[in-house]
Order: structure tokens, then C-alpha cells, then sequence
């Protein structure tokens, strides 16, 4: 009989811990994928960020560091200039990779690091029990934003891959989503991506996937995808936002 | 081989690349800056990765992940830079990464100024960051023993698995000295925990977190005996002039040189002083104290800080002997008539505290 599904090599028979609903998981089995599809498993170096994704070390079945909170491109960055013919990758945040960590990634990106990062952004910090994220929309309900996000309070969300395909050293961007199967083969498409673009040398590469937290939100499941595609999508708009491996005036989905 | 004229920030610099560094991460800030300096124009040409961070915060975490992936690495700043590099090196101990931590001390607190100090003493020896965790804390005295303990602390970093910190000061990291490096070889150490990328084994995972209280107090206590190991083994201390003294002075790094000179001072006056000199600072040399407080004898701590080893030697003299004290601070350095001035008015009466 013909096997048409089964668990990526690169990620371990373990029991993830994630909330019924909550799309790490999904955004796991992709990244796994691509490790698997292009081979690097046994060259790949994950770094864990601080989150609800802080066990990935025990989830993915390659060697891991597990890196302060906002961290991760600096650790990423240590490790890829040593050797540089590793895989290294970080998987991050929005709390970790757009709030405390803004530095790191602006700098590895600036700087070209040859690093892929999987950025989550579920507009809001979940581990901690749902406080206000950078990404947190305006009028979201969020444990420290009880009455929904204002301008006057806590200023507007910020677009991490837009404000980043501004920098020069960076060579691949796209922001995904995963409120539906369609968006998340995309997804996996873009992952795949930003890995073979450091497998080719062109610079920093990173994939911003937008999730849920529906447990933080407030929602059952279905109704949390339902929520990102209709709020986070038109305010975090999907696409390419950075191909250096296309030239000027190439078509590219 | 043939001594040379070298900066204390230099011969650190050259003692590292000469032990095997292979990677520097670090940010500019007086008065250590001449150790990028070196590494960036020396290392690359050696076979190292120069690298200037964003930060002291990105720094050390570039050393977190470099160390991770198996090679030395060291990383340099000081004062207000430590600070900021106190949460990666909690983490660093955590994971029992080794290391080379570099701290030329400048005077703070806050901006503080650029002139030598010794007032992060605490911050090396106590913690500084947070949790519970040790660095084994070296002090060298002279230009030559900056090359030297900083050679030696990879090899200590490896053999421990824990950070090391040079804990210099602007004084010996400005001054010139003749200074020779020999011809030893850095030892070589297999990383099997490395993450190098799990080729043909089960992946290797560096990791902090364990939420399981019973686990990580079992981690704990594996620290704790490690640190229990390393206090026994790697307490290094000088004594000089000490087995017919009335007096001991007791100085570490800059203050030391001075104390030495004021001891030499006091003898030509028929004064019996002497100094221990802690050359380790954790862990701490309680034994040439224990050994020589024999309820006769009193001491004189000299530092540059408003009074932190004394305290150290308070607990390790424990009641049997006075302790005094002297100090500069701001940037100023004692010099050896202050010290003298001192020694005379301890040994010509007026207890301790
Ligand atoms: C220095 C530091 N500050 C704060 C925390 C507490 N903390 C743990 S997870 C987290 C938020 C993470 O949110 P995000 O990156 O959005 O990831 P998510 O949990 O939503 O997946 C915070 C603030 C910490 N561990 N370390």
C-alpha cells in the first residue's frame, strides 16, 4: 500500500503541548517539511524563542539552541559565522521578534545575516496570557488593552515585513497566512523558499506567517481563522514583499 | 621567544587569538576599546570571525550561540556594557557553555566616568545576573598576566564548561609592559553536545528551561556541586612578605600593584607588612586568610570601589583579626604614599571594624 501522508523526518514523535486551535503546530509540520523536502535536516540548527513556541526544541528533530526572549537572530547570527555551511533558522514571535527583539532582527537583517526567520504573528503575547502585542490591531481586546487597542494609548500596530524589505541585506520576504488549507500550502511554499535562498547564499530571509490564538482571542477555532482573515489580512496584507532572486521586472506569485 | 612592548588591552587580544578564539563579538566602549581593535584587524587573517554587534545585548548572545555551536569565542566590553550582557550570561552559565568574558572596568555607577575602577566586583563575583550561577573570575596584575590568565581562561572554560571573566581596569588594559606569550598550544576539546548539525547522530539540544521543579532542582544541585569542584580546584591567590607580618594588605588587579609598592615602602621602615594578592576572585582564596588570621595579625583591604571584596576577606579572616579598609574612587588611584600613609595609622594603633 502506498503511504501518502505520514510525520516529517524532521520533526520528533513528541506530543506538542500547544492549545486545541492554535496554528504552531500547523506552521511546525511546515518548516519541517522543507527541511525534509530540500534535504537539511542534519545540517539545520533551529533556534527556539521565548513563547508559546519555546518547546520547538523538543518538537523539531534537528539540532536546537533555545535563545533569550528576542534573542534568537543574535544566537542565530553567533552560529552562522562560525559555520557558515549550516542551515540555521530561528522561529519567533511577534512579542519576541517585533517588541523586545527589535533590534536583533533589524540588525542580522541589515547585516544580511544568512539566516531564515519564521516570524508568527498572532497579534498578541499568548504564554503570558494574552497581553497586548506590537502586532495587536486597534480595538483588539487584549488582557492590558481591556477596552480594545487605541492610537492615543499604545500608538498603531507595526508591519514587520514591510518595515524590513526596506533594508538592503535582506533577500527573501513574504507574509503568509494559515486561516485556510489553500493559504497554508502557500505558506509552505514561501518556507521552503526562504530556506533554499540561504541554501543559495542570497542573504536573510524571512517568512511572516499569520496565526491564531483563539484560547487568547477568545474564540473557538473556526471563529479565530474566520477573525485573522477578515482582520489581520486586510490590515497585514499577504504577498512578496522582497525576491532578490528575481530580477527587476520578473513575474513572481 | 623575545619579550615585546604591548597595551594590556593588546596582549589580551593576542593571548586570545594565540588560545584558540575563533570568533570575537563585541561593541565599542572606553576603555577597552583596543581589543576589537586588535581582533578586528588580527583575527580574520587568523582564521576567526570578527564581528561588531549591535549591542553588548547582541553581543553576548552571538557568543551564547557561537559557544553553542562548539568553538571559542570571547567577547569584550566594559562596565556599562557588563551590565547589559547580564542576561546572556546567566543563560551562558545556565547552559554551561564556556567562554571568555572580558571586563576592563571603568568607573560607574551609571555613565560613570572612563578612569580605572574596580567597583564591579560584585556584579563579577555575586552574580550579576540573574539565578543562581558562578563565573570563575580571573584578575590580572600586570600586562604579562593579561596575556597569560586570559590564555589560560579558554582552556579553564572548556575544561568546566562555564564562563570565564577577565576582570581587568582601565589601568592595565591603557598601560604598556613588556610581555612575552611563549610557545604553548591551546588544548584541544571534543564538544560532543555541540550543535554543529545532528549529522549522523540524534540532535543536540542547548536549552535553559525547565519548568519541572523537580528536575530543575536536580539541575541545580549538578550546578552546585560543578561550582563546589571548581571552587577547590582553581583558587589562585600571591602572597608576598607575608609569614612575619603584623599587617597584611590585601588588593586585587591595579590596587595591588599599588599595595605591593607601599609594602615595600613600609618594610624600608622597619614595618612588617605583607599582601595576599587574589588573583581568582571566585572562587574567592579563603585559605592563605584562614591560615594566617591567628587573631595577631590585622589587615588592610585596599580596591577602588566603595568596598566590596573586603567583604570577601571579612568572611574568610572570620572574626580573628581587624579588618580596615582604604579606598579611591571616581577614577582616582591610590598611590603608594596614600597606602603607606594607612598602614602607618593601622599599625600605630586604632582598631578595625
Ligand atoms: C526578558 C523576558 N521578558 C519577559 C518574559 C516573559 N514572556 C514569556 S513569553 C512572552 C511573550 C511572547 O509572546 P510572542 O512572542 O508573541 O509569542 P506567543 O507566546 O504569542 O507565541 C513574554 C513577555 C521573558 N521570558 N523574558
Amino acid at each position: 500500500m502506498k503511504r501518502i501522508c505520514q510525520r516529517p523526518e524532521s520533526l520528533t514523535d513528541v506530543q506538542m503541548h500547544y492549545c486545541p486551535g492554535c496554528t504552531h503546530g500547523i506552521i511546525h509540520r511546515l518548516v519541517a517539511e522543507a527541511l525534509d523536502e530540500l534535504g537539511i535536516r542534519e545540517d539545520a540548527i533551529g533556534i527556539a524563542s521565548v513563547g508559546c513556541s519555546v518547546f520547538a526544541y523538543n518538537y523539531f528533530n534537528c539540532d536546537m539552541q533555545q535563545a533569550a526572549h528576542g534573542r534568537a537572530p543574535a544566537v542565530a547570527t553567533g552560529i552562522k559565522r562560525v559555520l557558515p555551511d549550516r542551515v540555521v533558522f530561528t522561529y519567533q514571535g511577534d512579542g519576541d521578534l517585533a517588541s523586545i527583539g527589535v533590534a536583533e532582527i533589524v540588525h542580522a537583517a541589515a547585516r544580511g545575516e544568512s539566516i531564515t526567520v519564521i516570524f508568527v504573528n498572532n497579534a498578541i503575547y499568548g504564554m503570558t496570557s494574552g497581553q497586548m502585542a506590537p502586532t495587536t490591531l486597534l480595538g483588539q481586546k487584549t488582557t492590558t488593552t481591556p477596552r480594545g487597542r487605541t492610537v492615543q494609548d499604545n500608538g498603531y500596530p507595526i508591519r514587520m515585513s514591510e518595515l524590513l524589505a526596506t533594508l538592503d541585506g535582506t533577500a527573501y520576504i513574504e507574509r503568509v497566512s494559515t486561516h485556510d488549507p489553500r493559504h497554508v500550502l502557500q505558506a509552505g511554499r514561501a518556507i521552503k523558499k526562504a530556506f533554499a535562498a540561504q541554501l543559495h547564499g542570497k542573504g536573510f530571509a524571512l517568512v511572516e506567517v499569520l496565526s491564531t490564538c483563539s484560547v487568547n482571542w477568545g474564540m473557538s477555532p473556526q471563529e479565530a481563522l474566520d477573525w485573522l482573515r477578515d482582520n489581520m489580512v486586510p490590515y497585514y496584507p499577504l504577498g512578496v514583499y522582497k525576491d532578490a532572486s528575481v530580477k527587476e521586472g520578473e513575474a513572481h506569485d | 621567544m623575545a619579550k615585546v612592548l604591548m597595551k594590556g588591552n593588546e596582549a589580551l587580544a593576542e593571548a586570545a587569538i594565540r588560545a584558540g578564539c575563533r570568533a570575537f563579538y563585541g561593541y565599542p566602549i572606553t576603555p577597552q576599546n583596543e581589543v576589537p581593535n586588535y581582533m578586528a584587524r588580527h583575527l580574520p587573517e587568523r582564521g576567526g570571525v570578527y564581528l561588531q554587534a549591535e549591542s553588548e545585548v547582541a553581543a553576548i548572545n552571538m557568543v551564547y550561540g557561537a559557544a553553542g555551536a562548539g568553538v571559542r569565542v570571547m567577547t569584550s566590553s566594559s562596565s556599562p556594557g557588563l551590565s547589559l550582557k547580564m542576561e546572556g550570561i546567566s543563560y551562558i552559565a545556565a547552559a554551561e557553555l564556556p567562554c571568555v568574558i572580558v571586563n576592563v572596568m571603568r568607573c560607574g555607577p551609571g555613565l560613570g566616568g572612563i578612569h580605572p575602577s574596580q567597583g564591579d566586583y560584585f556584579q563579577a563575583v555575586k552574580g550579576g545576573g540573574h539565578g543562581d550561577y558562578r563565573l570563575l573570575v580571573l584578575a590580572p596584575g600586570s600586562v604579562q598576566e593579561m596575556a597569560d590568565l586570559t590564555f589560560e581562561a579558554f582552556d579553564l572554560a572548556d575544561k568546566w564548561r562555564n564562563p570565564v571573566m577577565i576582570l581587568a581596569d582601565g589601568l592595565l588594559g591603557q598601560m604598556m609592559e613588556p610581555v612575552e606569550f611563549g610557545d604553548k598550544e591551546p588544548q584541544v576539546v571534543e564538544k560532543p553536545w555541540a550543535t554543529t548539525g545532528a549529522r549522523g547522530r540524534k540532535p543536540n539540544i542547548i536549552n535553559t528551561l525547565d519548568i519541572v521543579p523537580e528536575s530543575l532542582e536536580k539541575r541545580n544541585y549538578a550546578l552546585a556541586e560543578k561550582y563546589g569542584r571548581m571552587g577547590e580546584a582553581e583558587t589562585r591567590w600571591q602572597e608576598y612578605k607575608t609569614a612575619d607580618a603584623d599587617l597584611i594588605v590585601t588588593a586585587y588587579g591595579t590596587s595591588a600593584r599599588v599595595a605591593r609598592s607601599a609594602v615595600d615602602m613600609a618594610r624600608k621602615e622597619g614595618l612588617r607588612v605583607g599582601l595576599i594578592r587574589p588573583i581568582s576572585l571566585w572562587p574567592f582564596p579563603q585559605a592563605p586568610f584562614a591560615l594566617l588570621a591567628d587573631g595577631l595579625r590585622q589587615f588592610l583591604v585596599v580596591e577602588m570601589s566603595m568596598g566590596q571584596m573586603v567583604e570577601d576577606v571579612r568572611l574568610a579572616v572570620n572574626g580573628r583579626g581587624s579588618v580596615h579598609f582604604y579606598n579611591r574612587l571616581g577614577g582616582m588611584v591610590p598611590t603608594p604614599r596614600d597606602v603607606l600613609a594607612e598602614i602607618r595609622k593601622v599599625l600605630g594603633g586604632g582598631g578595625g571594624q
